[in-house]
């Protein structure tokens, strides 16, 4: 019993064992479904390993990583400022399209100039995004949740019909945009890829990636600007007391966290896309950011290893049909490893009711020791 | 006070030689305790001595570690609550466990309803309700609301379900510590009442004066360790003060005489509405000049609340002027209102006073973390904020000491309030505004905290003092100003208020 006790207490005040021990609770569940289909767990996972660890496959796997680490890292900053950017879909989509409108009608720019004003669009948009959602919320009280899920929705729409205006649109049979210019695209050069021997969409995302992971941890860990957001996300009254503007840092979390939502969307376009498709449902990237900065912890650097591992699943999961095992196994194994790291959350609960010291332990030393006056 | 109704011959509770340790914090050391019938018997130590882990343990909550707890004479192992119910023990939390929405009757048979075959018998249920009411003069209504009754009322609900279920012994943990003057006379009546009948009672708290007004026996209780069980007859507040906090504690606050100086807090004819948006301050005036210390004393709901919120940039005045040193804060926001001169001790520290997610280092910058040393071009200057918090805890007694990392959350109520107090008074502003600042701390906290306030006025600061403590605004106020209706209606030097006319003034029937 108090054995038992004591790994629960250890399960739950150590952050990077509990998200360790969820990911394996995934999969093994994703290992009892196997085994309920009649599917050999080893060769299925044997698989999963193998297609993301020779160079081509991690290769692949940074690749597909990029934009789930920017997403994830736009919905932990929000995260650590005490909103929850549910709306990080629709800024990826915004911000992909803004990338791929300038990357479209502007082809002879320079690669220099072209690249980081693709950038600058797709961040300038979703901030836009993600202001307009946080003036609701301040000037009418409107929920950001709500007015987020709209608007992602009002966004894939909008990148739909955006899509279909003559002026992008595929002069070809795609229901999709042009191309966008091969000077907004970061992809390495074809000879280089053959030579190194990697995937055919390798491409120098993974140093943006980097750079925003060490800017986000920056502003928030070291700048005042984190201080008054953080402060704000604990505890809006006592900040509000402290004399920090409430409003003002609502507003500039959500453009911040809007800002990194577009660029995560415009880095998936330069670097993978290359053009926008009509879809018929949303692609979810910005979804999976939630999933991506709950793995993480919202730590900038927990969500970087979570959105490589995310990127791992999906890319190696597309490759589990070669076994005869449904890709779907992936969804099952992200679902459970979510479930579990949400769970601590109860785990804490549970051990904040066994706890029962309810007042908190003294210090060894005597109260007042300095007038010792014995009566 | 006479002990006849106190049955010396039958102890009901015993608890012998009691060891609680969680890990390697010992919570209990060798505690004893005995309750006769019929007595009303005070368990006094500061916040964190051990009180609740003990009650807790009579009342099946925790185990002890080692230790005998024997009821009637009879050794018992509790295991849950349940035991220590059916052996006649009853608990009032001090967090109500009551069902908002359910009547007064629905809530005390909760768990044991009297029924009719299947069906509830809600009639039997309020009959003996209110026989158990009327024979304890514990008057309630008991068809009720929870909602719609007040705290005082709520806590009679909790006394009469613990009587329905046949408690011959009254656990009350702070019972006092919501509720008004007037709740509080009325509560010790009750358990005079309750001991009257032959019920025993124990009572939690850190409150002197209640313990002499009410309690036959106290057991003194400090850092986890059995002081001493007294005859609360034959010992005064001092010497309970001393015995709980290990060493003397004057309650006099030494205040050498000194003249008062310029306005620096000037307020005219203020009006202000609450959060229902009904006028709560109708006109108010009020100055408090350097060196001097303004007691605003009041029943709750006066617009105190109201004032120090428009003070403070909180909330927006209707109309009328507030100055600082001449310079208007009257709807302006909390920062202007820093920036000219006003720090302040909320009346709620968790909620407004700190960060509780953020260090004790990061709390301590609340106010100045874009300001040098602590931040150059928007970057935080780390070992500038660390060192500012080392000598922060080291001037003002924070505990645990290196405790700069440490969440603020994690602190003790006391420690919490002087992380406060540590900001504000080194924020070094000319008002300091101060309310409810000891609500809720034990007497070598309240000491403390007001030393520091007392010492901001000897600085020459003026101090605006709010505080529903009479006995506070009394030995601190050099000026105490009555608030009634919305408005202060009178003003009286402090050294010349007394209890009884404040009251009256407060009710509004007296004005000078």
């Amino acid at each position: 019993m108090s054995k038992k006790k004591g790994l629960l207490d250890f399960i739950s005040e150590n952050t990077f064992i509990h998200i360790l021990l969820s990911i394996v609770l995934g999969f093994l569940v994703g290992a009892i479904f196997l085994a309920i289909m009649g599917l050999s767990v080893g060769a299925a996972y044997g698989r999963l390993i193998n297609s993301v660890t020779s160079l081509k496959g991690f290769s692949y796997v940074v690749v597909y990583s990029v934009p789930y680490i920017v997403a994830g890292l736009s919905v932990a900053f929000s995260f650590k400022t005490g909103v929850f950017n549910i709306g990080a879909e629709g800024q990826f989509v915004m911000g992909a399209m803004g990338a791929a409108v300038v990357g479209i009608l502007l082809p002879d720019l320079p690669k220099p100039v072209l690249i980081p004003l693709c950038f600058l669009t797709a961040m300038a948009i979703g901030a836009l995004w993600g202001v307009i959602v946080a003036a609701l919320k301040i000037k009418w009280g409107i929920n950001e949740v709500l007015s987020m899920i709209m608007f992602n929705w009002i966004a894939f729409y909008l990148s739909n019909f955006i899509a279909g205006i003559p002026a992008i649109h595929n002069t070809g049979s795609a229901e999709a945009t042009q191309n966008i210019s091969a000077n907004a695209s970061m992809v390495f050069s074809k000879d280089f890829i053959k030579q190194a021997g990697l995937a055919p969409t390798a491409n120098w995302g993974i140093l943006v990636a980097i750079a925003v992971m060490l800017i986000v941890w920056f502003i928030i860990e070291k700048t005042t600007l984190g201080y008054e957001l953080k402060a704000v996300g604990s505890n809006r009254f006592a900040a509000e007391y402290g004399g920090i503007n409430v409003n003002r840092s609502i507003l500039t979390a959500l453009s911040i966290s809007g800002a990194l939502g577009g660029l995560a969307g415009s880095l998936q376009l330069m670097g993978m896309g290359q053009r926008i498709s009509i879809f018929s449902s949303q692609e979810g990237f910005g979804f999976a950011g939630i999933v991506v900065a709950l793995m993480g912890c919202s730590n900038p650097f927990g969500v970087f290893i979570a959105g490589l591992f995310y990127g791992a699943l999906i890319f190696g999961g597309s490759k589990l049909n070669l076994v005869g095992a449904p890709t779907q196994l992936v969804n099952v194994i992200v679902g459970t490893v979510v479930f579990f790291i949400a769970i601590s959350v109860i785990f804490r609960y549970v051990k904040y009711l066994k706890k029962t010291p309810k007042e908190p332990p003294k210090p060894a030393k005597p109260s007042g020791g300095k007038e010792v006056a014995e009566s | 006070m006479s002990k006849e109704h106190v049955d010396m011959k039958t102890p009901v509770i015993e608890m012998r030689n009691i060891v609680k340790r969680f890990g390697d914090f010992v919570a209990n050391d060798g505690i004893n305790l005995t309750v006769h019938k019929g007595e009303i018997h005070a368990i006094l130590g500061e916040n964190g001595a051990g009180k609740s882990t003990l009650m807790n343990q009579l009342y099946g909550l925790l185990k002890p570690t080692s230790g005998d707890i024997l009821v009637r004479g009879k050794k018992i192992e509790m295991n849950s609550p349940r035991d220590a119910i059916d052996a006649g023990i009853g608990m009032v939390h001090q967090h109500f466990m009551l069902v908002q929405p359910f009547t007064v009757t629905e809530n005390i048979v909760l768990g044991t309803e009297p029924r009719k075959g299947i069906v509830l018998d809600m009639k039997a249920a309020r009959r003996s309700v209110v026989e158990i009411s009327e024979r304890y003069g514990l008057s309630i209504d008991p068809d009720a609301k929870i909602e719609d009754i007040s705290v005082g009322m709520q806590q009679r609900v909790e006394i009469l379900k613990a009587l329905f279920r046949g408690a011959d012994v009254l656990i009350l943990d702070e019972p006092t510590s919501s509720l008004t003057p007037q709740e509080i006379v009325e509560l010790i009546q009750i358990m005079r009442n309750l001991t009257a009948d032959g019920k025993s009672i124990i009572l939690i708290t850190h409150k002197l004066k209640e313990i002499k007004e009410s309690a036959d026996f106290c057991t003194i209780i400090r850092l986890g360790r059995y002081i001493d069980t007294v005859d609360v007859d034959t010992v005064d507040e001092n010497d309970l003060a001393s015995m709980m906090v290990g060493r003397k504690v004057t309650f006099q606050v030494d205040k050498p005489e000194q003249a008062s100086g310029k306005v620096v807090l000037d307020v005219k004819n203020l009006h202000g509405v609450d959060y229902r948006g009904v006028e709560i301050l109708k006109g108010l005036n009020l100055q408090v000049r350097a060196g001097e210390i303004v007691g605003i004393a009041g029943i709750d709901g006066n617009g105190q609340t109201e004032l120090v919120e428009i003070l403070t940039g909180l909330r927006k005045g209707t109309k009328g002027e507030a100055t600082v040193n001449g310079v208007s804060i009257f709807n302006k926001s909390p920062h202007f209102g820093f920036e000219h001169g006003v720090s302040s001790i909320p009346a709620d520290r968790q909620k407004h006073g700190l960060v509780l997610d953020f260090s004790i280092e990061d709390n301590l910058i609340l106010q100045n973390y874009g300001a040098d040393p602590y931040a150059r071009n928007s970057i935080l200057q780390r070992p500038a904020i660390f060192s500012h918090a080392s000598r922060s805890i080291e001037q003002y007694d924070i505990r645990p000491a290196s405790s700069e990392k440490r969440p603020a959350g994690t602190l003790s109520g006391g420690n919490q309030q002087k992380v406060i107090i540590a900001r504000e008074v080194q924020n070094d502003k000319d008002l300091l505004i101060a309310v409810n600042p000891t609500r809720g701390l034990d007497v070598g906290a309240i000491e403390y905290v007001h030393k520091y306030i007392v010492e901001q006025r000897n600085r020459g600061k003026a101090v605006l003092l709010v505080s529903f403590e009479l006995d506070e605004i009394m030995s601190l106020s050099d000026v105490i100003d009555v608030i009634f209706d919305g408005q202060i209606v009178s003003s009286i030097p402090g050294k010349e208020a007394n209890e009884n006319d404040l009251g009256l003034m407060m009710a509004g029937g007296k004005r000078s």
